[in-house]
């Protein structure tokens, strides 16, 4: 009886950390990918926020989810190249750009999102991996979105043309040094303004899985800090994108323990466990970083913790 | 007086011109270079206006009519007005949350959290004092005990920044939500009030226990706190030794250290008393409007009030009249929303879009040669 439960409780978060890490990984990765430009977008919770808005208003309209997806990321895009632009120009800080385009994205997201809080749009639908096994639960928790694979496969294609190509190359080196790149002829505003934009497309493609996939609906408390605390991941993951997908995952399977544990009837501490990701998060933060020298393969030209 | 900034921004410009070519007074030089402070944050409001004007005529909706309505539900009449104070109360204290912080080089952006969670503490400490203590003592006791909680709560960022180099515009997000949640926790759980079906609250405090409003208004006391702490922290940031370490601290982290400045001891004294004040704003909400303590507590007042701050340049004696500006803006939201058809989260857009706009205005300090002393203009 007891054993059954438990059982039930790690399936359930074996499936949650499926569902719940996949927009995690797709922000990490897009601020994995800014990040080794040298600049920090603070800004992907609003981005997260607008992809799940367009993704759901582009789903209803055309009956396609895809095209939500597409359209997710063209809106994340968008933003992640205002981002680029202003702190493209002199004097202006980066870190408080992202604030404020958090509030902005958040913002029109609610504005235009009003209207869809109602209606039903078509999901993305996902793939039974447990088709071999009897066990319903474990049925249930193998139910991957397929986002959850294109996003492993970004992940791998991003760490290996990061190491392995000449942009991958070109990006490090405005990381690093802007100098040295400048030296090179490299134009670091550009580059910067380009990760920014394709890091904004993976993190509005991440905000369209929340309003199409899980929790599959659009509403005004859909991303809680997701976003935010995929920011702290990329430092956890230590700027590689193969580590983001794990931490990911991590995180993902922190954020199940609350619902897994009210599957089983267990509802106490809800709002505990509801808070365990953001605790995960800060404890996590506390114990990788350092007063005294900055993070371990850290971009140096990261404003954050110069 | 002119809205002077304080001096970590000011002297660059006044300091070189020592002697001015062409005789220009000390006062003269002063107001050139203070004015750049003003002008620029206006013309990134009247561009943030332009744009968010463009918006509403893409939507087929008037932009003199939101105009209107503003004004209308803002501040036309004495009702309007006095909601506007109200609402400028909460905006002023979480201003400050951001403002202190940031003289010591810290973007903190947890005033929600240290809000929800101080208003939420004094709810919960006054609930065995109800009846048992009269109302002044169980006011004041709560008042402190918010600011203290508030206090506690930003203060964790800012020893984490000093004593492990955590990121503390992340970490004071985190800790936002990490409050919010802990708020849910005790007021859907050990602390709900069970008589009251609706909303999941902590017992309410009772007309007795209530702080009544400022004798001939219907403003409550949270306004005049709120002023006075600007003027008294405005003296602490640019009066005192404190102060000056702190601003020395902002402006070069190493300098200060090798200085012997007390550099941890102020980062944690700095955000502090910026989670005090937010804390504060949370005591007044739950003393004087809400009555107990609910989800109504997170109702955005924490992140207004960074825009307040960086509007006012995280000038304290700047501060209330952002503060009013936007309570208007917010206290109006309503009436927009009914008389325009428009979304309640208009005013968020509105909001997002100066927030934008003025972050990208910081680029224009410096270009305007008119700004500088006269001696200073040929040699740029």
């Amino acid at each position: 009886m007891m054993h059954d439960a438990v059982l039930t409780v790690l399936v359930a978060m074996l499936g949650g950390a499926i569902r719940v890490s996949t927009p995690f990984m797709f922000v990490a990765l897009g601020e994995c990918l800014t990040e080794k430009s040298g600049r920090v977008n603070l800004g992907l919770e609003g981005t997260l926020v607008l992809g799940a808005m367009v993704a759901y208003a582009f789903s209803y309209h055309t009956g396609s989810p895809w095209v939500g997806v597409l359209f997710a990321g063209v809106a994340g895009s968008f933003l992640g190249a205002m981002h680029g632009t202003i702190c493209g120009l002199p004097r202006v800080n980066d870190v408080a750009v992202g604030i404020s385009m958090m509030l902005f994205g958040t913002g029109v997201a609610f504005f235009f999102g009003k209207p869809y809080i109602q209606p039903e749009a078509p999901r993305l639908a996902s793939i039974p991996l447990g088709f071999w096994s009897h066990s319903p639960n474990l049925k249930s928790a193998l139910q991957v979105n397929p986002l959850f694979f294109v996003g492993i496969l970004i992940a791998i294609a991003l760490a290996w043309s990061l190491r392995n190509t000449r942009w991958g190359l070109v990006v490090r080196t405005v990381g690093d040094s802007a100098a040295a790149a400048r030296a090179m002829g490299i134009s670091v505003n550009w580059v910067r303004f380009l990760t920014t934009t394709v890091g904004g497309f993976f993190a509005g493609v991440g905000g369209a899985f929340l309003s199409l996939s899980y929790p599959g609906s659009w509403n005004q408390g859909l991303s809680s800090g997701q976003g935010l605390m995929a920011v702290a991941l990329v430092i956890f993951a230590r700027w590689n994108p193969l580590r983001c997908v794990a931490a990911a995952l991590l995180f993902g399977g922190a954020g199940a323990i609350g619902p897994s544990l009210q599957s089983v009837g267990i509802t106490q501490g809800y709002y505990f466990f509801n808070a365990a990701p953001y605790i995960l998060t800060l404890a996590i933060m506390i114990a990788t970083s350092s007063a005294k020298h900055s993070a371990r393969d850290m971009p140096g030209e990261l404003s954050m913790a110069k | 007086m002119s809205d002077a900034p304080l001096a970590t921004e000011a002297p660059r410009d006044v300091i070189h011109s020592a002697p001015p070519r062409a005789a220009e007074s000390d006062f003269a030089v002063r107001l050139r270079a203070n004015s750049e402070y003003v002008v620029i944050p206006l013309l990134a409001l009247a561009i943030a206006a332009g744009l968010f004007a463009i918006f509403l005529l893409a939507l087929g909706k008037s932009p003199a009519d939101f105009i209107f309505y503003v004004w209308r539900g803002g501040f036309g009449t004495s009702f309007s007005l006095q909601n506007t104070l109200q609402r400028s109360a909460p905006l002023i204290l979480t201003a400050l949350a951001v403002a202190i912080p940031a003289r010591i080089g810290l973007i903190m952006i947890g005033g929600e959290g240290a809000l929800v969670l101080g208003g939420f503490a004094s709810a919960a400490l006054a609930i065995p004092m109800l009846g048992h203590v009269p109302p002044i003592p169980t006011l004041i006791v709560m008042g402190l005990f918010a600011m203290a909680v508030g206090g506690f709560w930003v203060g964790i960022a800012g020893y984490l920044r000093y004593a492990r180099g955590v990121n503390e515009t992340i970490s004071s997000l985190l800790l936002t939500y990490i409050g919010i949640a802990i708020m849910n926790f005790f007021v859907e759980g050990a602390l709900r009030d069970l008589t009251d079906p609706n909303k999941p609250s902590t017992k309410p405090l009772g007309k007795a226990y209530m702080i009544g409003t400022i004798p001939g208004t219907e403003v409550h006391w949270g306004l005049v706190f709120g002023l006075a702490l600007c003027v008294g922290l405005y003296f602490l940031m640019s009066r005192t030794t404190f102060g000056f370490a702190a601003r020395v601290t902002g402006g070069n982290f190493r300098a200060a250290l090798a200085q012997g400045l007390p550099v941890g001891r102020l980062i944690v004294a700095c955000s502090a008393i910026a989670g005090a004040c937010a804390g504060l704003a949370g005591f007044f909400e739950v003393a004087a409007i809400q009555g107990r303590a609910n989800a109504s507590l997170a109702a955005g007042y924490g992140f207004t009030g960074i825009l307040v701050s960086f509007l006012a340049r995280h000038n304290p004696l700047v501060i209330p009249v952002v503060a009013i500006l936007f309570g208007g803006l917010v206290a109006s939201g309503g009436l927009i929303q009914r008389r325009m058809d428009l979304p309640d989260a208009t005013v968020l857009v509105l909001q997002g879009l100066i927030f934008v706009v003025l972050l990208t205005s910081e680029t224009l300090y410096g270009r305007f040669p008119i700004f500088k002393p006269r001696g200073e203009r040929d040699r740029t």
